[in-house]
């Protein structure tokens, strides 16, 4: 028998429901309607709503007083070239462990998570030390790797679980069909991943997009992303909060707009009728 | 041709030996079946024919030459798998070619090899589906169609029919003792069913704990079993194993009876018993009769309807030329047949 539900159920949990996702979506809305006020009524109390005189000056101001392409190709540039460097090595490691996994496997699997687990400041100055011998400090190649390593655990672990529901018997089958490791690696293997793979860039994407420790702190001028051209505007001057507010939704549309593009892809799964 | 030998073939895994050394041989054209309870080995046993494991030691010869060291490609052999295991991603004709296509086959053969295969299995209508789209007795056509078009020297099933139910598992039964009779290839098939075994094979390997515990024909394996174990596996409803005063009268240390071959009175006979469960099927009644001692309860076949009901106190009497008499390491003695 079918769980009832009445209908007052219903209403109340889908009430419910859309106040949760309104608190959450709440500060994206006010940064939102606050980027098109001027200064004066961004700070005015009581706050004003949606009855204000819409104004795109904050927008103007803020691509004219900075480098908002720079930012823009910076963020790009580290955040799919950190994903593309860790799809690389870890499409092998995940690969090796999911189907040729040793007694230690677990442990090496839990033993990356940990990694997660370290505060970042901790690393911070030897960091920052080697970077400055190294002659790389504001420099894009830096946050690509720096990033990379940084989400290095979280792609071979979502890698790994994708892979591990690929049915090795498909793989077997492949062999007994006479393909070689060549051929079942891209005639069965890769297609059948390509979903798990997709995702986990998507995924990772996001995660370097937003990173904003170590780009802020490592960059100044030439690789600043986004992030650090954020918050940029949050420091000298003081805060001049219409102008902060117009700069973070410049930052974060291009995200906000791939995440809603790719929504399917992103929670696509793997299963689709090749066991019973 | 597909004659495939076993030499001296174990297996184990790090110290835990699942076969331990065996010899094995499969004639050309032979439908063979491995039969035994879960654990046995059996799977194992047809893992290490296709190449997907590795053999502890000793040969695998197919067609007379040594394939031990062979990867799977290079033995010749088709598998169908128990979970079809079939590539999602490509529609049943790319599924069907893809043998053919590793081979470097010509597209007008490989055409022309997909269409007979889709035909003698039904499948013409669904070439296009992926399948993810297809029921499961189509998807284990489609992984058979797979198997034929390599026209392998041998076919290995790894328990084929049990994702099926009940009633498509016959049918798909029937099917693949047509395919046999009309191939004849060699057929190496593994199940846990004794029925699938008894009504398919040539010759049935009965397999426990990785020892090899009988070979032979099903007939042979049902009259002639060599020990207590084939007797309690091969045959339906089980044969029942009497051990205890009623074996000491015929001096052995058990004895066993078909369910079929014992006759059922309310009057008069060897055994008295109580009946506990009666299954009427119509076709045929089985009766759990309880009482008797060394074998509780004692399991009888009777043709048609009998007027029996829980409670009934009735007479067993085993046919003569039927008992099977074993020893204290329940191994066969005595020839009967």
């Amino acid at each position: 028998m079918a769980r009832a539900i009445t209908k007052q159920k219903k209403i109340m949990w889908t009430a419910l429901a859309w106040g949760l996702g309104l608190l959450i979506f709440f500060p994206i809305l006010w940064t939102f309607l606050t980027s098109f006020k001027s200064e004066v009524t961004a700070i005015s109390d009581p706050p004003v709503w949606f009855f204000f005189d819409w104004t795109t000056e904050n927008y103007t101001a803020v691509l004219e007083r900075s480098n908002y392409p720079l930012a823009l190709t910076n963020s790009i540039i580290i955040a799919v070239g950190s994903t593309i460097l860790g799809i690389i090595f870890a499409v092998p490691a995940a690969w090796a462990m999911a189907f040729v996994p040793g007694p230690k496997t677990k442990d090496v699997l839990l033993w990356m998570l940990s990694t997660k687990m370290l505060p970042a400041v901790g690393v911070l100055y030897p960091l920052v030390l080697v970077a400055k011998w190294l002659g790389l400090m504001d420099s894009r190649i830096l946050l690509i790797v720096i990033l990379m390593l940084i989400n290095l655990p979280i792609i071979v672990w979502m890698l790994y679980t994708y892979f591990r529901e690929i049915p090795g018997e498909i793989l077997e089958a492949a062999r007994m069909d006479g393909a070689s490791l060549k051929s079942e690696i891209l005639y069965v293997l890769t297609p059948m991943a390509v979903p798990g793979i997709a995702s986990t860039i998507l995924l990772n994407i996001i995660l370097a997009w937003n990173e904003a420790f170590w780009t802020i702190l490592l960059t100044t001028v030439n690789a600043a992303p986004l992030t650090k051209f954020i918050s940029s505007f949050s420091a000298p001057e003081g805060l001049f909060y219409a102008k902060l507010s117009a700069a973070s939704i410049m930052a974060i549309a291009p995200i906000l707009i791939m995440g809603w593009f790719s929504q399917k892809q992103l929670v696509r799964g793997l299963t689709f009728g090749a066991v019973k | 041709m597909g004659r495939i030998q076993l030499k001296q073939v174990k297996k184990s895994f790090g110290d835990v030996v699942v076969i331990p050394p065996l010899d094995l041989e499969i004639n050309d054209g032979e439908f063979v079946v491995f039969v035994g309870p879960s654990g046995c080995g059996k799977s194992t046993l047809l893992r290490l024919i296709a190449g997907l494991e590795d053999t502890t030691s000793g040969n695998i010869e197919i067609d007379g030459e040594d394939a031990t060291g062979l990867p799977p490609a290079k033995r010749g052999l088709a598998m169908v798998f128990q979970s079809y295991a079939l590539y999602p991603h490509m529609s049943v004709r790319k599924n069907i070619a893809f043998p053919m296509k590793m081979a470097g086959m010509e597209q007008a053969e490989q055409d022309r090899r997909i269409e007979s295969a889709a035909k003698a299995l039904n499948l013409t209508d669904y070439l296009d589906r992926r399948p993810g789209q297809l029921s499961g007795g189509q998807r284990q056509r489609v992984a058979i169609g797979r198997a034929i078009v390599r026209e392998p020297s041998a076919f290995l099933f790894d328990e084929p029919l049990s994702n099926l139910d009940a009633a498509l598992r016959v049918g798909m039964r029937m099917e693949i003792s047509e395919l046999h009779k009309k191939l004849e290839t060699t057929m190496v098939y593994v199940t846990h069913d004794q029925v699938e075994a008894m009504t398919m094979a040539d010759k049935i390997v009965v397999l426990h704990a990785g020892v090899i515990e009988q070979v032979g024909s099903p007939l042979e394996l049902y009259r002639r079993p060599r020990n207590t174990f084939v007797a309690g596996f091969i045959g339906s409803p089980k044969m029942n194993l009497i051990s205890g005063a009623l074996a000491a009268q015929m001096n052995v240390h058990t004895i066993g009876i078909r369910p079929e071959h014992t006759t059922i009175s309310k009057t008069e006979g060897a055994w008295q018993g109580k009946i506990g469960v009666a299954e009427h099927l119509g076709s045929d009644t089985f009766m759990h009769i309880h009482g008797i001692p060394g074998c509780d309860p004692l399991t009888v076949r009777a043709g048609g309807d009998v007027d029996v009901k829980h409670g009934d106190t009735v007479y067993v009497t085993p046919q003569a030329e039927h008992i099977h008499k074993f020893n204290e390491q329940g191994l066969r003695i005595n020839e009967t047949s």
